[in-house]
């Protein structure tokens, strides 16, 4: 066992910092303990699942076809998780898919047309899920974003629409900003980075064995894809969702208030 | 009030600009707000559009202004079914000026250049004072003008697209008395330059003021000449 495998012993020994939490939900009356077992049983099992389910993907005699297949159930899987978390955008199901599918087919396209990371399976299943677990929360962000703002600003978005202005450009003042916001954390993110925390990945390689200077060169391009691909969903997402709620004459729909 | 239609009579001018024909509407629950409304709109005349609140007038001038499409019946403008037409021409063409002012954020430079972005400065100071504001407030910021400036600059910026007709939503609602003649006034002086005005209004003296027609909607329908003329004198009952 190398020192960066750290076996059943290690995850066992690891339990002991959830014991704390829950030590300190019980002391502070926080009425966590449920939770808290239920968020790290079910992490435990879910990651199993898919750490057996990696390593048939990932084994090198085995198709890279597989590997697709797993970034496909990924894109489907992140389309209902990102119309569970915003059930008052309409037809946010197909939005969030297809916003994912194009997130995937730009990014991964650049990665592997430009041979930053060899194309195999090891590559594209992490690739992939960092991209589209990144754009998931973005698209929530601005799908909700859009929503509320052109709700709020109804009578203004009208007050264009009956000077003869086209549905996207009565709607862009408020679209830009809802695409700014939700593109503003991860730039930020992308500023902090090094100087306030140090990101997974890199985190990942360095406690695997890697020399720091590589292991901040995969990191830079993995961040510069994510920011890219935020960048792309966010668009589709905006886009998609603000043409939905015009008809085709140029009429703003009516739409329902986003909760917060 | 019989005067006031007998003074209307007398100063329309022929030709019909914006036509209602038979013209119902349901909101998307179904409710239906309009129940075969007919009503024209003639070149250089204020039409005056009055009735209790909840009759649908708003609703009618949204039709007007294809920011809604009718259920049932036909909307014209110059003869010709809206929906045949380009809806952003017609919008430029058919102007509507909401009942509170809105102003968009950024200067008022920057709300006429909405209307029309390739105007000149020149342009922006005509209409500004064509509406009878001072062309030094080019570079004010919108949101601070009063609630008269507002709704003049709306209306300036409304006539950028250089309408035929202007629908006005009770557009002195919130104005003090002074603001609300000057608004009038410029109803009047718009309507004599030859465009026609749809005008909603409740206030009895001020529909005495400005109209050349009187339509009176009750419960979403054209009022009988009955009721438009009890709901009139219900009305005059009720002036101070």
């Amino acid at each position: 066992m190398s020192d960066t495998q750290i076996g059943w012993m290690g995850v066992t020994a690891s339990l002991m910092l959830v014991a704390i939490a829950i030590g300190l939900s019980l002391w502070r009356q926080l009425h966590l303990t449920r939770s808290l077992l239920w968020s790290s049983a079910r992490a435990a099992v879910q990651l199993l699942l898919v750490g057996f389910a990696l390593r048939l993907v990932l084994d090198s005699k085995a198709s890279v076809w597989w590997a697709w297949l797993w970034v496909v159930v990924m894109i489907v899987f992140a389309g209902f998780t990102i119309r569970s978390r915003a059930k008052e955008v309409p037809g946010i199901l197909l939005l969030g898919t297809i916003s994912m599918l194009t997130v995937v087919v730009v990014s991964l396209s650049v990665i592997f047309g430009f041979h930053i990371f060899p194309m195999q399976g090891r590559t594209i299943v992490p690739l992939a899920g960092m991209m589209i677990g990144n754009s998931m929360t973005a698209c929530v962000l601005v799908g909700r974003r859009i929503v509320g703002e052109l709700s709020d600003k109804r009578d203004e978005v009208e007050s264009r629409l009956a000077l003869g202005l086209s549905w996207s450009d009565a709607s862009q003042p408020y679209v830009r900003s809802a695409l700014r916001t939700a593109l503003v954390p991860q730039i930020e993110s992308t500023k902090a980075v090094g100087l306030v925390f140090l990101p997974g990945a890199m985190t990942g390689l360095v406690l695997a064995g890697v020399d720091a200077v590589n292991a901040v060169t995969v990191q830079l391009a993995i961040m510069y894809l994510i920011l890219g691909s935020v960048a792309t969903s966010v668009t589709v997402m905006g886009i998609g969702l603000t043409r939905q709620m015009f008809s085709s004459d140029h009429r703003m729909k009516p739409i329902a208030r986003a909760s917060h | 009030m019989l005067a006031v239609m007998g003074t209307a009579a007398n100063r329309v001018d022929n030709g019909v600009q914006l036509q209602f024909d038979a013209v119902s509407f349901s909101a998307p629950g179904g409710t239906k707000l309009l129940h075969r409304v007919d009503l024209s709109v003639d070149r250089g005349a204020v039409t005056v559009l009055a009735g209790p609140s909840g009759a649908g007038k708003s609703t009618l001038l949204r039709l007007g202004n294809r920011l809604e499409v009718p259920s049932e019946g036909l909307v014209r403008f110059k003869g010709t079914d809206l929906t045949a037409l380009d809806p952003q021409q017609v919008r430029r063409s058919v102007g509507m000026i909401f009942q509170r002012p809105i102003p968009f954020p950024g200067s008022v430079r920057s709300n006429l250049a909405v209307a029309d972005a390739s105007a000149t400065d020149s342009a922006f100071v005509a209409v500004l004072r064509r509406v009878g504001l001072d062309p030094t407030m080019l570079d004010r910021v919108a949101d601070d003008l009063s609630g008269g400036e507002a709704q003049r600059m709306c209306i300036a910026r409304t006539l950028l697209t250089q309408p035929e007709v202007i629908l006005m939503d009770e557009p002195t609602s919130s104005l003090d008395p002074e603001n609300r003649i000057g608004i009038e006034d410029l109803a009047r002086e718009l309507a004599h330059e030859g465009i026609g005005v749809i005008w909603v209004s409740h206030d009895l003296s001020q529909v005495q003021r400005i109209a050349d027609r009187i339509e009176v909607l009750i419960d979403g329908r054209n009022a009988t000449p009955v009721e438009t003329l009890g709901y009139l004198d219900q009305e005059t009952e009720g002036e101070p």
